[in-house]
Protein backbone atom coordinates (compact mmCIF):
# COMPACT_ATOMS: atom_id res chain seq x y z
CA UNK A 1 0.00 0.00 0.00
CA UNK A 2 2.82 2.37 0.88
CA UNK A 3 4.61 1.57 -2.35
CA UNK A 4 1.47 2.51 -4.30
CA UNK A 5 1.38 5.93 -2.64
CA UNK A 6 5.09 6.33 -3.33
CA UNK A 7 4.46 5.51 -7.01
CA UNK A 8 1.72 8.11 -7.15
CA UNK A 9 4.06 10.71 -5.63
CA UNK A 10 6.92 9.89 -8.01
CA UNK A 11 4.64 10.16 -11.03
CA UNK A 12 3.14 13.38 -9.70
CA UNK A 13 6.60 14.95 -9.42
CA UNK A 14 7.02 14.52 -13.18
CA UNK A 15 4.65 17.50 -13.48
CA UNK A 16 7.68 19.69 -12.88
CA UNK A 17 10.10 17.90 -15.19
CA UNK A 18 11.22 19.11 -18.58
CA UNK A 19 9.48 17.41 -21.48
CA UNK A 20 11.51 15.11 -23.65
CA UNK A 21 9.49 15.71 -26.80
CA UNK A 22 11.10 17.54 -29.71
CA UNK A 23 8.31 19.37 -31.56
CA UNK A 24 9.47 18.10 -34.92
CA UNK A 25 8.67 20.49 -37.73
CA UNK A 26 9.63 23.52 -35.59
CA UNK A 27 12.50 21.98 -33.68
CA UNK A 28 14.79 19.37 -35.12
CA UNK A 29 16.95 16.75 -33.51
CA UNK A 30 20.69 16.88 -34.13
CA UNK A 31 21.70 14.45 -36.86
CA UNK A 32 25.28 13.20 -36.75
CA UNK A 33 27.38 13.64 -39.91
CA UNK A 34 27.47 9.85 -40.32
CA UNK A 35 23.69 9.53 -39.92
CA UNK A 36 22.32 7.05 -42.45
CA UNK A 37 19.72 8.84 -44.55
CA UNK A 38 19.07 9.65 -48.20
CA UNK A 39 21.66 8.02 -50.48
CA UNK A 40 23.69 10.14 -52.92
CA UNK A 41 26.35 9.51 -55.56
CA UNK A 42 29.38 11.77 -55.19
CA UNK A 43 31.89 13.11 -57.69
CA UNK A 44 35.65 13.23 -57.40
CA UNK A 45 37.40 16.62 -57.01
CA UNK A 46 37.82 16.91 -60.77
CA UNK A 47 34.07 16.66 -61.23
CA UNK A 48 33.99 13.19 -62.74
CA UNK A 49 31.67 10.50 -61.48
CA UNK A 50 33.27 8.37 -58.79
CA UNK A 51 31.10 5.33 -59.46
CA UNK A 52 32.90 2.67 -61.47
CA UNK A 53 29.80 0.45 -61.78
CA UNK A 54 31.38 -2.51 -60.00
CA UNK A 55 27.94 -3.75 -58.80
CA UNK A 56 29.20 -4.33 -55.24
CA UNK A 57 26.49 -2.10 -53.77
CA UNK A 58 23.77 -3.84 -55.75
CA UNK A 59 25.09 -7.22 -54.63
CA UNK A 60 25.40 -6.35 -50.96
CA UNK A 61 22.03 -4.62 -50.75
CA UNK A 62 19.84 -6.85 -48.55
CA UNK A 63 16.58 -5.61 -50.09
CA UNK A 64 17.88 -5.36 -53.64
CA UNK A 65 16.82 -1.80 -54.12
CA UNK A 66 19.82 -0.76 -56.23
CA UNK A 67 19.83 -1.38 -59.97
CA UNK A 68 22.57 -0.27 -62.35
CA UNK A 69 24.12 -1.02 -65.69
CA UNK A 70 27.86 -0.65 -66.32
CA UNK A 71 29.30 0.89 -69.44
CA UNK A 72 32.65 2.33 -70.55
CA UNK A 73 33.65 5.53 -72.19
CA UNK A 74 36.03 5.29 -75.14
CA UNK A 75 39.14 5.41 -72.92
CA UNK A 76 38.46 2.48 -70.60
CA UNK A 77 36.85 4.42 -67.77
CA UNK A 78 33.85 2.56 -66.36
CA UNK A 79 30.70 4.37 -65.27
CA UNK A 80 27.05 3.39 -64.76
CA UNK A 81 24.80 3.79 -67.77
CA UNK A 82 21.89 4.09 -65.39
CA UNK A 83 21.83 3.97 -61.61
CA UNK A 84 18.51 3.54 -59.90
CA UNK A 85 17.63 3.31 -56.20
CA UNK A 86 14.13 2.40 -55.13
CA UNK A 87 13.76 4.27 -51.83
CA UNK A 88 10.44 2.61 -51.06
CA UNK A 89 12.47 -0.55 -50.53
CA UNK A 90 15.66 0.92 -49.09
CA UNK A 91 16.18 0.18 -45.39
CA UNK A 92 19.09 2.63 -44.96
CA UNK A 93 21.42 -0.05 -43.63
CA UNK A 94 24.51 1.60 -45.16
CA UNK A 95 25.94 -1.66 -46.52
CA UNK A 96 26.26 -0.09 -49.96
CA UNK A 97 28.42 2.68 -48.55
CA UNK A 98 30.62 0.09 -46.80
CA UNK A 99 30.93 -2.00 -49.93
CA UNK A 100 31.78 0.86 -52.28
CA UNK A 101 35.49 0.75 -53.25
CA UNK A 102 35.52 4.31 -54.56
CA UNK A 103 33.54 6.25 -51.92
CA UNK A 104 31.01 6.97 -54.65
CA UNK A 105 27.81 5.95 -52.86
CA UNK A 106 27.26 7.73 -49.54
CA UNK A 107 24.46 8.13 -47.02
CA UNK A 108 23.55 11.63 -45.85
CA UNK A 109 21.81 13.06 -42.76
CA UNK A 110 18.51 13.72 -44.52
CA UNK A 111 15.37 11.68 -44.03
CA UNK A 112 12.61 14.01 -45.26
CA UNK A 113 11.73 12.32 -48.52
CA UNK A 114 7.98 11.66 -48.24
CA UNK A 115 6.08 11.23 -51.47
CA UNK A 116 2.43 10.67 -52.22
CA UNK A 117 3.15 8.30 -55.09
CA UNK A 118 5.47 5.33 -54.90
CA UNK A 119 7.04 5.88 -58.34
CA UNK A 120 8.34 9.22 -57.06
CA UNK A 121 10.53 7.33 -54.61
CA UNK A 122 12.53 5.74 -57.40
CA UNK A 123 15.59 7.96 -57.81
CA UNK A 124 17.51 7.92 -61.08
CA UNK A 125 21.19 8.78 -61.51
CA UNK A 126 20.56 12.46 -62.13
CA UNK A 127 18.56 12.61 -58.86
CA UNK A 128 21.32 10.85 -56.94
CA UNK A 129 24.41 12.60 -58.28
CA UNK A 130 25.61 15.60 -56.29
CA UNK A 131 28.11 18.21 -57.40
CA UNK A 132 30.77 17.64 -54.72
CA UNK A 133 32.89 14.90 -53.20
CA UNK A 134 30.61 14.32 -50.17
CA UNK A 135 32.27 13.05 -47.01
CA UNK A 136 35.69 12.42 -48.64
CA UNK A 137 37.08 15.64 -50.09
CA UNK A 138 40.27 15.26 -52.13
CA UNK A 139 39.86 11.56 -52.80
CA UNK A 140 40.06 10.62 -56.43
CA UNK A 141 39.93 6.91 -57.20
CA UNK A 142 41.61 7.10 -60.59
CA UNK A 143 44.51 9.12 -59.12
CA UNK A 144 45.41 6.31 -56.71
CA UNK A 145 44.41 3.29 -58.78
CA UNK A 146 46.90 1.62 -61.10
CA UNK A 147 44.57 1.64 -64.06
CA UNK A 148 45.58 3.70 -67.05
CA UNK A 149 42.91 6.01 -68.30
CA UNK A 150 42.85 9.15 -70.32
CA UNK A 151 45.17 11.80 -68.85
CA UNK A 152 47.02 9.30 -66.66
CA UNK A 153 49.35 6.67 -67.97
CA UNK A 154 50.47 3.49 -66.20
CA UNK A 155 52.76 4.24 -63.25
CA UNK A 156 51.60 7.82 -62.90
CA UNK A 157 49.24 7.27 -59.96
CA UNK A 158 50.04 8.50 -56.47
CA UNK A 159 52.60 6.24 -54.71
CA UNK A 160 52.78 4.04 -57.78
CA UNK A 161 56.21 2.87 -59.03
CA UNK A 162 56.80 3.15 -62.78
CA UNK A 163 56.06 -0.13 -64.53
CA UNK A 164 58.91 -2.58 -65.01
CA UNK A 165 60.10 -2.84 -68.60
CA UNK A 166 60.01 -6.60 -69.15
CA UNK A 167 62.24 -6.44 -72.20
CA UNK A 168 65.04 -4.58 -70.47
CA UNK A 169 68.03 -6.45 -69.01
CA UNK A 170 68.59 -3.81 -66.31
CA UNK A 171 67.68 -4.84 -62.75
CA UNK B 1 -45.00 28.21 -15.33
CA UNK B 2 -41.88 29.99 -14.03
CA UNK B 3 -41.27 26.94 -11.87
CA UNK B 4 -41.38 24.60 -14.88
CA UNK B 5 -39.06 26.78 -16.97
CA UNK B 6 -36.64 27.02 -14.06
CA UNK B 7 -36.63 23.23 -13.77
CA UNK B 8 -36.14 22.79 -17.52
CA UNK B 9 -33.21 25.21 -17.52
CA UNK B 10 -31.56 23.26 -14.73
CA UNK B 11 -32.13 19.92 -16.47
CA UNK B 12 -30.74 21.16 -19.77
CA UNK B 13 -27.90 23.01 -18.06
CA UNK B 14 -26.82 19.94 -16.11
CA UNK B 15 -27.07 17.77 -19.22
CA UNK B 16 -25.01 20.11 -21.38
CA UNK B 17 -22.43 20.91 -18.72
CA UNK B 18 -21.95 17.28 -17.72
CA UNK B 19 -21.65 16.03 -21.31
CA UNK B 20 -19.22 18.76 -22.31
CA UNK B 21 -17.14 18.07 -19.20
CA UNK B 22 -17.05 14.38 -20.14
CA UNK B 23 -15.87 15.37 -23.62
CA UNK B 24 -13.33 17.83 -22.28
CA UNK B 25 -11.97 15.17 -19.95
CA UNK B 26 -10.76 13.18 -22.94
CA UNK B 27 -8.51 16.11 -23.81
CA UNK B 28 -7.60 16.79 -20.18
CA UNK B 29 -6.64 13.19 -19.56
CA UNK B 30 -4.43 13.01 -22.61
CA UNK B 31 -2.69 16.28 -21.70
CA UNK B 32 -2.21 15.31 -18.06
CA UNK B 33 -0.92 11.86 -18.96
CA UNK B 34 1.48 13.62 -21.30
CA UNK B 35 2.67 15.91 -18.53
CA UNK B 36 3.23 13.02 -16.17
CA UNK B 37 5.11 11.09 -18.83
CA UNK B 38 7.32 14.06 -19.82
CA UNK B 39 5.69 14.64 -23.19
CA UNK B 40 3.04 16.94 -24.67
CA UNK B 41 -0.08 15.03 -25.64
CA UNK B 42 -2.43 16.58 -28.21
CA UNK B 43 -1.27 20.18 -28.77
CA UNK B 44 -1.83 20.87 -32.46
CA UNK B 45 -5.58 21.23 -33.04
CA UNK B 46 -6.63 24.62 -31.74
CA UNK B 47 -5.09 26.39 -28.75
CA UNK B 48 -3.33 23.79 -26.56
CA UNK B 49 -5.05 21.10 -28.62
CA UNK B 50 -8.51 21.66 -27.10
CA UNK B 51 -10.15 21.15 -30.48
CA UNK B 52 -8.78 17.59 -30.60
CA UNK B 53 -12.03 16.27 -29.14
CA UNK B 54 -14.32 17.91 -31.75
CA UNK B 55 -11.92 16.68 -34.44
CA UNK B 56 -12.08 13.15 -33.05
CA UNK B 57 -15.86 13.39 -32.82
CA UNK B 58 -16.13 14.33 -36.50
CA UNK B 59 -13.89 11.38 -37.28
CA UNK B 60 -15.96 8.99 -35.14
CA UNK B 61 -19.18 10.11 -36.83
CA UNK B 62 -17.57 9.44 -40.17
CA UNK B 63 -16.72 5.85 -39.25
CA UNK B 64 -18.82 2.98 -40.47
CA UNK B 65 -21.37 2.12 -37.82
CA UNK B 66 -20.98 -1.61 -38.15
CA UNK B 67 -22.93 -4.34 -36.36
CA UNK B 68 -21.21 -7.72 -36.72
CA UNK B 69 -23.43 -10.27 -38.49
CA UNK B 70 -22.92 -12.77 -35.64
CA UNK B 71 -23.95 -10.28 -32.94
CA UNK B 72 -27.27 -10.17 -31.14
CA UNK B 73 -28.40 -7.00 -32.88
CA UNK B 74 -30.97 -5.52 -30.51
CA UNK B 75 -28.84 -6.02 -27.39
CA UNK B 76 -25.70 -4.94 -29.23
CA UNK B 77 -27.26 -1.59 -30.08
CA UNK B 78 -28.88 -1.15 -26.68
CA UNK B 79 -25.79 -1.83 -24.55
CA UNK B 80 -23.85 1.42 -25.15
CA UNK B 81 -26.97 3.47 -24.51
CA UNK B 82 -27.42 1.96 -21.04
CA UNK B 83 -24.07 3.16 -19.74
CA UNK B 84 -24.79 6.75 -20.79
CA UNK B 85 -28.36 6.71 -19.54
CA UNK B 86 -27.49 5.34 -16.10
CA UNK B 87 -24.63 7.77 -15.64
CA UNK B 88 -26.76 10.74 -16.70
CA UNK B 89 -29.65 9.58 -14.51
CA UNK B 90 -27.40 9.61 -11.48
CA UNK B 91 -26.38 13.21 -12.14
CA UNK B 92 -30.04 14.08 -11.55
CA UNK B 93 -29.70 13.58 -7.81
CA UNK B 94 -26.41 15.38 -7.22
CA UNK B 95 -26.84 18.73 -5.48
CA UNK B 96 -24.35 20.98 -7.27
CA UNK B 97 -25.31 23.92 -5.09
CA UNK B 98 -28.40 24.89 -3.06
CA UNK B 99 -31.21 25.04 -5.61
CA UNK B 100 -29.20 23.56 -8.46
CA UNK B 101 -30.26 19.96 -8.59
CA UNK B 102 -32.50 18.18 -11.03
CA UNK B 103 -34.42 15.94 -8.65
CA UNK B 104 -34.55 16.16 -4.89
CA UNK B 105 -34.90 12.54 -3.74
CA UNK B 106 -34.94 11.69 -0.08
CA UNK B 107 -33.29 8.37 -1.00
CA UNK B 108 -30.72 9.90 -3.35
CA UNK B 109 -27.89 7.66 -2.23
CA UNK B 110 -29.94 4.50 -2.81
CA UNK B 111 -30.85 5.83 -6.25
CA UNK B 112 -27.18 6.19 -7.07
CA UNK B 113 -26.43 2.63 -5.93
CA UNK B 114 -29.35 1.31 -7.99
CA UNK B 115 -28.22 3.19 -11.08
CA UNK B 116 -24.62 2.05 -10.77
CA UNK B 117 -25.89 -1.52 -10.55
CA UNK B 118 -27.84 -0.95 -13.75
CA UNK B 119 -24.64 0.27 -15.36
CA UNK B 120 -23.20 -3.22 -15.03
CA UNK B 121 -25.77 -4.44 -17.56
CA UNK B 122 -24.29 -2.22 -20.22
CA UNK B 123 -20.86 -3.78 -20.00
CA UNK B 124 -22.03 -7.34 -19.40
CA UNK B 125 -24.57 -7.21 -22.25
CA UNK B 126 -22.07 -5.60 -24.60
CA UNK B 127 -19.66 -8.46 -23.95
CA UNK B 128 -22.38 -11.06 -24.31
CA UNK B 129 -24.08 -9.75 -27.44
CA UNK B 130 -20.80 -9.28 -29.33
CA UNK B 131 -20.44 -13.08 -29.53
CA UNK B 132 -16.66 -12.76 -29.43
CA UNK B 133 -14.57 -14.63 -26.91
CA UNK B 134 -12.55 -11.60 -25.85
CA UNK B 135 -15.66 -9.48 -25.50
CA UNK B 136 -17.32 -12.23 -23.51
CA UNK B 137 -14.32 -12.54 -21.20
CA UNK B 138 -14.37 -8.76 -20.72
CA UNK B 139 -18.08 -8.79 -20.01
CA UNK B 140 -17.71 -11.66 -17.51
CA UNK B 141 -14.89 -9.88 -15.74
CA UNK B 142 -16.87 -6.67 -15.64
CA UNK B 143 -19.93 -8.37 -14.18
CA UNK B 144 -17.95 -10.18 -11.47
CA UNK B 145 -15.80 -7.15 -10.65
CA UNK B 146 -18.63 -4.67 -10.47
CA UNK B 147 -20.93 -6.92 -8.48
CA UNK B 148 -18.28 -7.67 -5.89
CA UNK B 149 -17.06 -4.08 -5.63
CA UNK B 150 -20.57 -2.76 -5.34
CA UNK B 151 -21.07 -4.74 -2.14
CA UNK B 152 -18.56 -2.76 -0.14
CA UNK B 153 -19.22 0.41 -2.07
CA UNK B 154 -22.67 0.39 -0.53
CA UNK B 155 -21.31 -0.62 2.86
CA UNK B 156 -18.68 2.13 2.85
CA UNK B 157 -21.42 4.73 2.46
CA UNK B 158 -23.34 3.55 5.51
CA UNK B 159 -20.93 5.40 7.79
CA UNK B 160 -21.81 8.66 6.06
CA UNK B 161 -25.49 7.83 6.24
CA UNK B 162 -25.22 7.14 9.97
CA UNK B 163 -23.41 10.41 10.63
CA UNK B 164 -25.83 12.47 8.56
CA UNK B 165 -28.89 10.46 9.57
CA UNK B 166 -30.28 10.59 6.04
CA UNK B 167 -30.03 9.14 2.54
CA UNK B 168 -30.76 12.59 1.17
CA UNK B 169 -27.63 14.00 -0.51
CA UNK B 170 -28.70 17.58 0.30
CA UNK B 171 -28.96 16.76 4.00
CA UNK B 172 -25.66 14.88 3.89
CA UNK B 173 -23.91 18.00 2.58
CA UNK B 174 -25.67 20.18 5.15
CA UNK B 175 -24.49 17.81 7.90
CA UNK B 176 -20.90 18.57 6.92
CA UNK B 177 -21.07 22.25 7.90
CA UNK B 178 -19.00 21.60 11.03
CA UNK B 179 -16.56 19.02 9.71
CA UNK B 180 -16.18 17.30 6.33
CA UNK B 181 -16.94 13.57 6.52
CA UNK B 182 -13.55 12.70 5.04
CA UNK B 183 -12.06 13.12 8.54
CA UNK B 184 -14.42 11.07 10.72
CA UNK B 185 -15.06 8.68 7.83
CA UNK B 186 -11.54 8.49 6.40
CA UNK B 187 -11.66 4.70 6.02
CA UNK B 188 -15.06 4.97 4.35
CA UNK B 189 -13.65 7.57 1.97
CA UNK B 190 -10.70 5.37 0.97
CA UNK B 191 -12.95 2.35 0.45
CA UNK B 192 -15.43 4.38 -1.59
CA UNK B 193 -12.61 5.80 -3.71
CA UNK B 194 -11.26 2.32 -4.50
CA UNK B 195 -14.74 0.97 -5.17
CA UNK B 196 -15.46 4.00 -7.35
CA UNK B 197 -12.39 3.38 -9.48
CA UNK B 198 -13.45 -0.27 -9.85
CA UNK B 199 -17.02 0.81 -10.59
CA UNK B 200 -15.97 3.02 -13.49
CA UNK B 201 -13.53 0.25 -14.52
CA UNK B 202 -10.69 2.71 -14.79
CA UNK B 203 -7.06 1.81 -14.38
CA UNK B 204 -5.78 0.13 -12.23
CA UNK B 205 -9.11 -1.77 -12.22
CA UNK B 206 -9.66 -1.81 -15.99
CA UNK B 207 -9.70 -5.58 -16.26
CA UNK B 208 -12.92 -5.63 -18.34
CA UNK B 209 -11.02 -3.69 -21.02
CA UNK B 210 -7.46 -4.88 -20.39
CA UNK B 211 -6.22 -3.95 -23.86
CA UNK B 212 -3.01 -5.93 -23.36
CA UNK B 213 -4.93 -9.17 -22.77
CA UNK B 214 -8.41 -8.85 -24.29
CA UNK B 215 -7.96 -6.61 -27.37
CA UNK B 216 -10.41 -4.03 -26.00
CA UNK B 217 -12.49 -6.27 -23.74
CA UNK B 218 -16.24 -5.81 -23.87
CA UNK B 219 -16.16 -3.17 -26.64
CA UNK B 220 -13.85 -5.02 -29.04
CA UNK B 221 -16.58 -5.32 -31.64
CA UNK B 222 -17.88 -1.78 -31.34
CA UNK B 223 -17.10 0.94 -33.83
CA UNK B 224 -18.15 4.47 -34.65
CA UNK B 225 -20.36 6.33 -32.23
CA UNK B 226 -21.33 3.17 -30.34
CA UNK B 227 -17.73 2.92 -29.24
CA UNK B 228 -17.81 6.66 -28.65
CA UNK B 229 -20.70 6.19 -26.24
CA UNK B 230 -18.72 3.69 -24.17
CA UNK B 231 -15.87 6.14 -24.23
CA UNK B 232 -17.97 9.10 -23.12
CA UNK B 233 -19.76 6.85 -20.61
CA UNK B 234 -16.44 6.09 -18.96
CA UNK B 235 -15.66 9.79 -18.56
CA UNK B 236 -19.20 10.45 -17.33
CA UNK B 237 -18.52 7.76 -14.73
CA UNK B 238 -15.32 9.48 -13.61
CA UNK B 239 -17.10 12.81 -13.28
CA UNK B 240 -19.94 11.13 -11.43
CA UNK B 241 -17.76 9.32 -8.91
CA UNK B 242 -15.68 12.47 -8.35
CA UNK B 243 -18.83 14.52 -7.81
CA UNK B 244 -20.14 11.92 -5.37
CA UNK B 245 -16.87 11.81 -3.42
CA UNK B 246 -17.09 15.58 -3.11
CA UNK B 247 -20.73 15.46 -2.06
CA UNK B 248 -20.37 12.65 0.44
CA UNK B 249 -16.95 13.26 1.97
CA UNK B 250 -15.71 16.74 1.07
CA UNK B 251 -18.61 18.97 1.94
CA UNK B 252 -20.15 19.35 -1.51
CA UNK B 253 -20.59 23.03 -2.30
CA UNK B 254 -19.51 24.19 1.18
CA UNK B 255 -16.50 26.48 1.33
CA UNK B 256 -15.54 30.06 2.17
CA UNK B 257 -15.59 33.18 -0.07
CA UNK B 258 -16.14 31.59 -3.51
CA UNK B 259 -19.68 30.82 -4.72
CA UNK B 260 -20.96 27.28 -4.03
CA UNK B 261 -20.89 26.06 -7.65
CA UNK B 262 -17.25 27.11 -8.01
CA UNK B 263 -16.35 25.20 -4.86
CA UNK B 264 -18.14 22.12 -6.13
CA UNK B 265 -16.44 22.35 -9.52
CA UNK B 266 -12.99 22.89 -7.98
CA UNK B 267 -13.27 19.91 -5.64
CA UNK B 268 -14.63 17.68 -8.39
CA UNK B 269 -11.83 18.75 -10.72
CA UNK B 270 -9.29 17.83 -8.05
CA UNK B 271 -10.63 14.28 -7.80
CA UNK B 272 -10.87 13.91 -11.58
CA UNK B 273 -7.16 14.75 -11.75
CA UNK B 274 -6.65 12.13 -9.03
CA UNK B 275 -8.34 9.53 -11.24
CA UNK B 276 -6.00 10.44 -14.08
CA UNK B 277 -2.97 10.30 -11.80
CA UNK B 278 -4.02 6.79 -10.77
CA UNK B 279 -4.12 5.81 -14.41
CA UNK B 280 -0.72 7.37 -15.05
CA UNK B 281 1.04 5.51 -12.28
CA UNK B 282 -0.50 2.21 -11.23
CA UNK B 283 -0.27 -1.14 -13.04
CA UNK B 284 -3.23 -3.47 -13.45
CA UNK B 285 -3.54 -6.30 -10.86
CA UNK B 286 -4.12 -9.89 -11.84
CA UNK B 287 -7.76 -10.95 -11.92
CA UNK B 288 -7.59 -13.26 -8.88
CA UNK B 289 -5.71 -10.55 -6.97
CA UNK B 290 -8.51 -8.14 -7.79
CA UNK B 291 -11.21 -10.48 -6.52
CA UNK B 292 -9.39 -11.56 -3.38
CA UNK B 293 -8.52 -7.92 -2.61
CA UNK B 294 -12.19 -7.03 -2.91
CA UNK B 295 -13.62 -9.84 -0.82
CA UNK B 296 -10.83 -10.49 1.68
CA UNK B 297 -9.57 -6.97 2.40
CA UNK B 298 -12.07 -4.32 1.40
CA UNK B 299 -15.26 -6.05 2.52
CA UNK B 300 -14.02 -6.76 6.10
CA UNK B 301 -12.65 -3.20 6.28
CA UNK B 302 -15.99 -1.78 5.20
CA UNK B 303 -17.82 -3.87 7.81
CA UNK B 304 -15.30 -2.82 10.45
CA UNK B 305 -15.89 0.80 9.50
CA UNK B 306 -19.64 0.39 10.01
CA UNK B 307 -19.23 -1.32 13.39
CA UNK B 308 -16.77 1.26 14.71
CA UNK B 309 -18.79 4.22 13.45
CA UNK B 310 -21.99 2.82 14.90
CA UNK B 311 -20.26 2.05 18.22
CA UNK B 312 -18.86 5.58 18.51
CA UNK B 313 -22.20 7.12 17.58
CA UNK B 314 -23.95 5.07 20.23
CA UNK B 315 -21.31 5.76 22.86
CA UNK B 316 -21.26 9.53 22.34
CA UNK B 317 -24.45 11.21 23.56
CA UNK B 318 -25.59 13.97 21.20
Amino acid sequence: MLSLLKTLWIVFRHLFRRRETILYPEERAYLAPRWRGRIILSRDPDGGERCVACYLCAVVCPVECIALQATEDGYGRRYPEFFRINFSRCIFCGFCEDACPTYAIQLTPDFEMCECHRPNLIYEKEDLLIAGPGKYPGYNFYRVAGLSIRGKAKGKAENEAPPVDLRSLMP
Amino acid sequence: MIETIHQLVIVLGVLIVVLSIAGGLIWLERRLLGLWQDRYGPNRVGPFGVLQVPADMIKVFGKEDWVPPFADKAVFVLAPAIIIVTALMTFAIIPFAPGIEVAHLNIGLLFFLAMSSMGVYSVALAGWSSDNKYSLLGGLRAAAQMVSYEVFMGLSLLGVVMLAGSFDLFKIVEAQRRIWFCIPQFLGFVIFLIAGVAETHRLPFDLPEAESELVAGYHSEYSGMKFGMFFVGEYLGITLISALIVTLFFGGWLGPILPPTIWFALKTFFFICGFILLRASLPRPRYDQLMSFGWKVMLPLALLNIVVTAGILLALPH
